[in-house]
């Protein structure tokens, strides 16, 4: 930035909330200009209040202060009040990070005073290295979102898009727009029974309802802002969150080149295959079918009873096996339920109920009876009453015949049954139209040396260019140097991110929405879908002003690197979490901010450190480490330095001083945007410094993980297991450096991790690097 | 078809089931059980039943219907309504229970000397007599179900009890000859028959299969 | 206070000479503490317990509790129903409610009622006594009119099954009700809020054609007392009593235990503690005697 030119820097100290009570602040105030060397120091007795605010407005207005540190409480606190976007700004915590922490006594002062001014030093320090962030101006506004799968779940993205005013282009793979959903006869539920109904026998309890698909259908077609492309797929997406270039390949043949903002993928699922469960004899008789199969039967049957395929029979008595190939351990077969097909099951046995009479026996065969959503247990309880049969058994063996034989094993009764029955319907599961998975063989790299793991990369992206498309086709065909398609998790599905922000994805501006993220039923994709549109049409607006998505939401940093110093090593562009960095002609990384979350796992790759954002870099994390004051050997004051993620640890450090949890004295903690930002100079140049002691707390990692960038935590752990290598040369203790899952709920474990190395270090004894 | 195949038919089918939703007090919930257990592990003599109630529910599913008339279990019923309070279907089970005792009893099927169906007959026998329980004539012919023998044994067993109960003045020698009871005996007895006539027009004539192989 | 009247429902157990006649001559003496005037219900006819099913099915049960509430409608107008046993009140409660459910049902109990010139109106309220204590009077009220304290008595508050289960008292829970506990602490006896067998079955009456299994049930009742070194037991259910008291000797000669412990009503507490003699709280009715309580009667 040009605007560089003429920096003022300034420091306000808050008194309020007892901070001027328990520390000497004109002490600080000269820690800030004699140490910290601010232009401008000034004290306030509530610098939250609207008067303190107004105070700095004026000097940032009237007497040209562009960098300030903020000396008062937590940067997780009064957020709103001290939202100065139009400068280099950073927080210095001595509210909660200092006088909650320590004991209000005599003989703690004298520490408390020294964390304090400690803490303003490093934030000193580290405001000279920030720049004011600014957007990169390399996109504008597109209000086009595009939906893949035009199901129930893509169907419902789109009107919820088009009717908040955004173009919506709508690509179906088939002839037809309504997925499964089109193929339903009824559908389950919606809602659950009034009120007040009585639990009894008689209760009037919810049926099967029509599906409603038509009507869906017709406001597709007929809502202005939406273009539907039929037996069309994406051939090609490049680019970023609001400047996406998306080509369509459609029925005549053409292709078109849409320009697209954010995009929903709602491929959906298909069923399990029962072809390869021998035992349920799907091929030995048509009169074994599957739940979709059975739709159709009920479709056909029209008003009359439903018949049995092979002969046309009225049926009179149907058994339905659930969880057919599912929670199965074995090799080919679904390791998880869908959690719906006892929902649909119960469906079906009611279609039987209603057009072939009470006659007509149907019988339900589970292990676990699952019914979620809010109508489940009514219209479990709507099966009871209207005469299903409920057996918890396991199904053994489906034999064809005449009549089909279900040998079965009834778990309450502890005993092997034979049933004959007319039909019998499986309960199938439901596998996900995911795109192939751009990881799947990254298993094979966990542990590898660095010259192993490139040549495996190299391997690898030669051998996925010939072979996904064989295997799995490319849903989204992004031209990403990460791989065409969005990132698994487990078992196939689309990883969403599910408990914290679902619909998130690993790509930035493409949600995921529908079954293909998870199994569920029609309510639940419907949900799914809507907040899907609302995260898409959140992403266009962020991306049009260059802001992140969360959980930096707003954030308009974003990585630079300086050419000269890069080596090409291709670190960041495998590493990034988001597939942001590609590489360019010259192999160079190129950076699609838009697609950026701004944790910066990229800049803890960098092995020569030349990525950094304008406010977080190595420097700006260096410099705290090098200001921090370290006591002589003979003060006996170990330091212990403290890298805290700032999305859970520093939270939980925050909330561990509130709730009156003691935090070591020699602990300086420095808030780090994600672990896997770390850079190992941090740790080599605070060893060098004198530290005693060093913690990294970062997120849960693995197929679990917590980490809000997926994959930070993961990176920092495997990159700090080759630290042991640095200490080695440093003839260090390998103790003195370790490494953390703290989740944001560890209130009482995250300050006793730090009294955990007080006492390591009590046993090794000082660092020797004390100068 | 043959018997064979009829009897397997009878298997997880309704037949059994709408027999006791017609037949038995309460019969129509039985279907409303989600299996979940909570009645067998609530019941004070739970040990002691061979099908707990859990298990006569998915038995009557299963259309076990000799298995479970000629069962033991529901005779074991202390009437405490542990199981009614917990169920969180609200099944009425210790009614249920009841109601195929006496379905069962009705049919024939209790199983022999079955103690509990026996001392219930007497009970009901002894108050029909004159409108009232006489609890010293109850308790003689208690001991004396099993016939005269083991009578005099029983009672002598429990003759300590008795003379303290008469000198606690609980016991009274005198009811055994005539004793309490209402003074519209006959008026009582005609509406009893008259009850018991209109509730079994209402029954449902049921077939029992003719082969009662259902393993 | 005004005087209390209500249409009494004492039931067989509770007659002269029958196994819990010490309830019904405690009851007795309680109301007229408590200004509570019983008429009993004219020539009431037996409810035939939960015992009755064998022989007698649903119908011809729920029409003899029908019987005695179309007595009472007939002849103790507006007055609600009280009964003292557990199995009474239960039996009558819950006929009154399956016949307001069920019209059929309804209908047919008074096609055999009119057999012997009865008429059920089903619209009078049926309380157990314990209700009338507790919801009526009030146990605040019940602490007022103490004379004699029952001091330095530990007893464990019994409530059984049917007085708990399925109806209970208003606002209490079925796994741990409180009023009996707070009735013993009203009349200055100390509560064992500890006494884990509270709701625990006797075995009812498969006591008599099940004695073993019942008296093991039994047994753990007697023991938890004792663990929690209660003095007495204290009940509000005919049955309960009996089977925990009498049963006593037997028990004791199948387990090899010592039991002896006094098992009595909360009406007999009110009793004594009211200042009533001995003879009018019927402690001569107990087969175990309740020293403690003859003790605070003789003061």
């Amino acid at each position: 930035m040009s605007e560089q030119a003429e920096k003022k820097y300034a420091a306000y100290i808050c008194t309020g909330c007892g901070i001027g009570d328990r520390l000497d602040a004109g002490e600080l105030e000269q820690t800030a200009s004699r140490d910290g060397r601010m232009n401008v120091v000034k004290q306030h007795e509530m610098l939250c209040s609207q008067d303190g605010v107004q105070m700095i407005r004026n000097d940032i207005d009237k007497e040209g202060v562009n960098h300030a540190v903020i000396v008062g409480c937590s940067r997780r606190a009064k957020v709103e009040a001290f939202a100065f976007n139009d400068i280099a700004m950073t927080r210095c915590n001595i509210r909660e990070g200092v006088i909650w922490a320590r004991p209000d006594t005599e003989e703690a002062k004298e520490t408390t005073q020294e964390m304090a001014n400690d803490y303003i030093r490093m934030s000193c320090a580290e405001i000279k290295q920030m720049n004011k962030p600014s957007p990169s101006g390399q996109q504008g506004r597109n209000p086009n979102v595009l939906v893949v799968g035009g199901g129930i779940t893509g169907m419902t993205a789109a009107i919820e898009a088009a009717e908040a005013g955004y173009s919506v282009h709508l690509v179906e793979k088939s002839s037809a727009l309504g997925g499964h959903v089109a193929r339903l006869h009824k559908r389950v539920p919606f809602k659950a029974a009034p009120v007040g109904t009585p639990n009894s026998p008689d209760a009037n309890l919810p049926m099967p309802e029509d599906t409603g698909i038509g009507d869906i259908i017709a406001a597709v077609e007929g809502n202005d802002n939406i273009k539907v492309y039929l037996n069309s797929t994406v051939t090609k997406t490049s680019g970023a969150p609001g400047r996406f270039s998306v080509d369509i390949s459609t029925e005549s043949g053409d292709t078109i080149t849409e320009n697209i903002g954010s995009i929903v993928q709602a491929t959906g699922f298909k069923l399990y295959d029962p072809e390869n469960l021998p035992e349920f004899n799907y091929a030995g008789s048509p009169d074994i079918i599957t739940n979709l199969e059975l739709e159709e039967l009920a479709n056909a049957a029209g008003d009359g009873p439903i018949k049995r395929p092979s002969d046309g029979k009225e049926v009179t008595s149907v058994l339905f096996v659930q969880d057919v190939g599912q929670n199965s351990s074995d090799e080919g077969r679904l390791p998880y339920d869908s959690g719906i097909g006892d929902l649909v099951s119960i469906k079906q046995a009611l279609y039987f109920k209603h057009h072939n009479g009470d006659g007509c026996d149907a019988t339900i065969c589970y292990d676990n009876l699952r019914t979620p959503g809010a109508p489940g247990e009514d219209f479990y309880r709507s099966g009871q009453r209207n005469g299903v049969i409920f057996t918890k058994s396991e199904v053994k063996e489906v034999v064809p015949g005449d009549s089909i034989t279900v040998k079965m094993h009834d778990k309450i009764l502890d005993e092997d049954a034979e049933v004959k029955v007319d039909l019998v319907v499986l309960d199938l599961g439901m596998v996900p139209n995911s795109g192939p998975d751009p990881y799947a063989a990254n298993e094979a790299l966990e542990g590898m040396s660095d010259e192993d793991r490139a040549e495996e990369l190299e391997a690898q992206e030669a051998h996925a260019a010939d072979e996904t498309s064989v295997k799995v086709e490319s849903i989204l065909n992004l031209d990403y140097r990460q791989g065409t398609d969005l990132p698994h998790l487990k078992h196939g599905f689309t990883d969403s991110h599910f408990i914290c922000f679902p619909y998130e994805t690993r790509r930035t501006g493409i949600y995921a929405a529908g079954p293909v993220r998870r199994p569920m039923d029609m309510k639940q994709a419907m949900d799914d879908a809507t907040g899907a549109a609302m995260k898409a049409i959140q992403e266009i607006e962020n991306a049009a002003q260059g802001r992140a998505a969360h959980p930096r939401v707003g954030d308009l940093s974003y990585p630079t690197f300086r050419k000269e110093g890069c080596t090409q090593c291709k670190r960041c562009t495998v590493e990034c979490p988001f597939g942001a960095i590609d590489e360019d002609e010259e192999r160079y990384p190129q950076y699609n901010e838009a697609r950026c979350r701004r944790c910066g796992t990229c800049m803890g790759a960098c092995p020569v450190r030349v990525i950094s954002f304008e406010n977080y870099s190595v420097n700006t994390v260096g410099a705290q480490i090098k200001e921090c004051d370290i006591p002589e050997e003979w003060d006996e004051k170990p330091r212990i330095l403290v890298l805290a993620c700032e999305n859970d640890a520093y939270p939980a450090l925050d909330q561990a001083a509130i709730s009156g949890e003691e935090i070591s004295p020699w602990a300086r903690v420095i808030p780090v945007r994600c672990l896997g930002s770390t850079s190992l100079s941090w740790v080599t140049d605070a060893l060098n410094n004198g530290f005693d002691g060093i913690i990294m707390m970062g997120c849960k990692r693995g197929d679990d993980y917590q980490c809000h960038f997926v994959r930070g935590s993961t990176m920092a752990a495997e990159r700090m297991a080759k630290v042991g290598d640095t200490l080695e040369t440093l003839n260090l203790e390998p103790e003195r450096v370790v490494v953390h899952e703290v989740a944001i709920t560890d209130i009482e474990r995250a300050p006793a991790l730090i009294k955990e190395m007080e006492e390591t270090i009590e046993k090794v004894g000082l660092s020797p690097f004390k100068f | 078809m043959s018997e064979l195949n009829k009897a397997m038919i009878e298997q997880y089918r309704n037949s059994f089931l709408s027999e006791v939703e017609a037949n038995v007090e309460e019969g129509e919930w039985v279907k409303m059980c989600m299996q979940c257990g909570v009645c067998s592990g609530s019941c004070p003599l739970g040990k002691h039943w061979a099908h707990p109630p859990q298990e006569i529910f998915m038995m009557i599913r299963a259309g076990k219907r000799e298995e479970v008339l000629t069962s033991d279990s529901m005779w074991m019923c202390t009437s405490c309504y542990n199981c009614i309070v917990r169920c969180p279907r609200q099944l009425p089970i210790t009614h249920i229970m009841h109601g195929l005792a006496t379905y069962a009893k009705k049919l024939g099927l209790t199983p022999k000397n079955q103690p509990t169906a026996k001392f219930a007959e007497i009970f009901w026998n002894n108050m029909m007599k004159k409108g009232r329980v006489n609890e010293l004539k109850l308790g003689l012919s208690l001991y004396f179900k099993d016939g005269f023998g083991p009578g005099i044994k029983e009672a002598l067993r429990n003759k300590d009890l008795g003379m303290k109960m008469m000198k606690a003045k609980r016991m009274a020698a005198g009811e055994f000859f005539g004793g309490h009871g209402v003074k519209d005996v006959s008026g009582l007895q005609k509406m009893i028959k008259k009850a018991q006539e209109l509730e079994d027009a209402r029954m449902k004539k049921f077939d029992e299969p003719e082969a009662s192989q259902d393993g | 206070m005004a005087k209390r009247e209500y249409s009494y429902y004492p039931g067989c157990s509770s007659q002269k000479g029958a196994s819990s006649s010490n309830l019904m001559k405690s009851v007795d003496t309680m109301c007229e503490e408590l200004d509570i005037q019983l008429n009993e219900i004219p020539d009431w006819n037996c409810c035939s317990a939960s015992i009755g099913y064998a022989s007698g099915s649903e119908l011809p049960r729920l029409t003899l509790s029908a019987r005695n509430i179309a007595l009472s409608e007939e002849h103790n107008k507006n007055q609600e129903i009280v009964a003292t046993c557990a199995a009474c009140w239960l039996a009558t409660k819950e006929a009154a409610e399956r016949l307001k459910e069920d019209e059929s049902m309804f209908a047919e109990a008074n096609q055999a009622l009119a057999e012997a010139g009865l008429k059920l109106q089903n619209t009078t309220p049926i309380k157990h006594m314990a209700e009338v204590i507790v919801e009526d009077i009030g146990i605040d009220s019940i602490k007022e009119g103490v004379k004699k304290p029952l001091e330095g008595i530990k007893i464990a508050g019994y409530v059984g099954c049917q007085t708990n289960r399925p109806f209970g008292i208003a606002g209490e829970s079925f796994e741990n009700p409180m009023y009996l506990d707070n009735l013993i602490e009203a009349v200055g006896a100390d509560a064992i809020p500890t006494y884990e067998k509270k709701v625990q079955c006797c075995g009812g009456a498969l006591a008599f054609s099940e004695p073993e299994k019942s008296q093991e049930m039994i047994k753990g009742i007697i023991e938890a007392a004792y663990d929690n070194e209660a003095d007495m037991i204290a009940t509000p259910c005919p049955l309960c009593q009996a089977n925990v008291e009498i049963y006593q000797d037997q028990i004791n000669e199948k387990y090899n235990t010592k039991f002896n412990i006094p098992v009595v009503y909360y009406s007999q507490l009110i009793a004594v503690a009211y200042g009533r003699s001995a003879s009018d709280a019927a402690l001569d009715g107990q087969l175990i005697a309740a020293k403690q309580l003859e003790d605070v009667a003789k003061k």
